[in-house]
């Protein structure tokens, strides 16, 4: 498997990094996998949200020196 | 699709923090499966023109907009219509009033839309105004 597409996300605000996410999976295969780099604590839950709501699946979420690391898998 | 998933957004301002606001809404609605519809009219409008100029701050938080790195909300407009199939309407009235003629405005924008189809077509779903 292809390793995981990083989107650095880091510096945008709200919705920016939810939306360059969705950007990138409009053209993504299924399976595909993404990490998303964002400073924006909002982003950092509304992308997991996002996900849930929409059915692909989220992989990790973690905080490293006030940086999140969302992964997903898009799934349809 | 049910009528909470149906979301009407009408701006008639040109200051930057409402356009901002509801540019956000239409964009993270209308890739979150809902069918968004936009209307633009009043002072919002000319700012959708091309290459308009910046719309003022109302306020401290517009300024701090503006600083920040926050996504501009033509580029968030945009990506609601091509990431999230939104509908984003120029008000019929407000072409005529400022003289506008097909070119003029935005490409990505919709077609100009009168406001008896917009009620018509907002009736029973969410309805917000900017």
């Amino acid at each position: 498997m292809a390793g995981r597409t990083v989107i650095d996300a880091r510096g945008s605000f709200c919705p920016g990094p939810l939306m360059e996410l969705i950007a990138r999976l409009k053209f993504a295969a299924v399976g595909e996998e993404f990490e998303v780099l964002s400073t924006d604590k909002g982003s950092a839950s509304d992308i997991p949200e996002w996900l849930r709501k929409v059915g692909h699946e989220l992989l990790d979420t973690r905080e490293e020196a006030g940086v999140w690391h969302i992964a997903l898998r898009k799934t349809k | 699709m049910p009528d909470s998933a149906r979301i009407s957004i009408v701006v008639v301002s040109g200051t930057l923090e409402r356009l901002q606001m509801a540019a956000m809404m239409a964009s993270v609605g209308a890739v979150s499966g809902n069918a968004v519809t936009v209307f633009l009219s009043m002072n919002a409008l000319q700012h959708f023109r091309r290459e308009a100029p910046a719309p003022a701050a109302e306020g401290p938080f517009g300024k701090l907009l503006t600083e920040k790195k926050a996504p501009g909300f033509r580029h968030l407009f945009r990506s609601a219509a091509e990431l999230g199939d939104a509908k984003i309407h120029p008000c019929s009235m407000a072409v005529d009033v400022l003289g506008l003629q097909s070119g003029d405005l935005e490409p990505w924008l919709a077609e100009p839309l009168g406001l008896t189809r917009f009620l018509a077509d907002a009736q029973g779903g969410q309805s917000w105004s900017f």
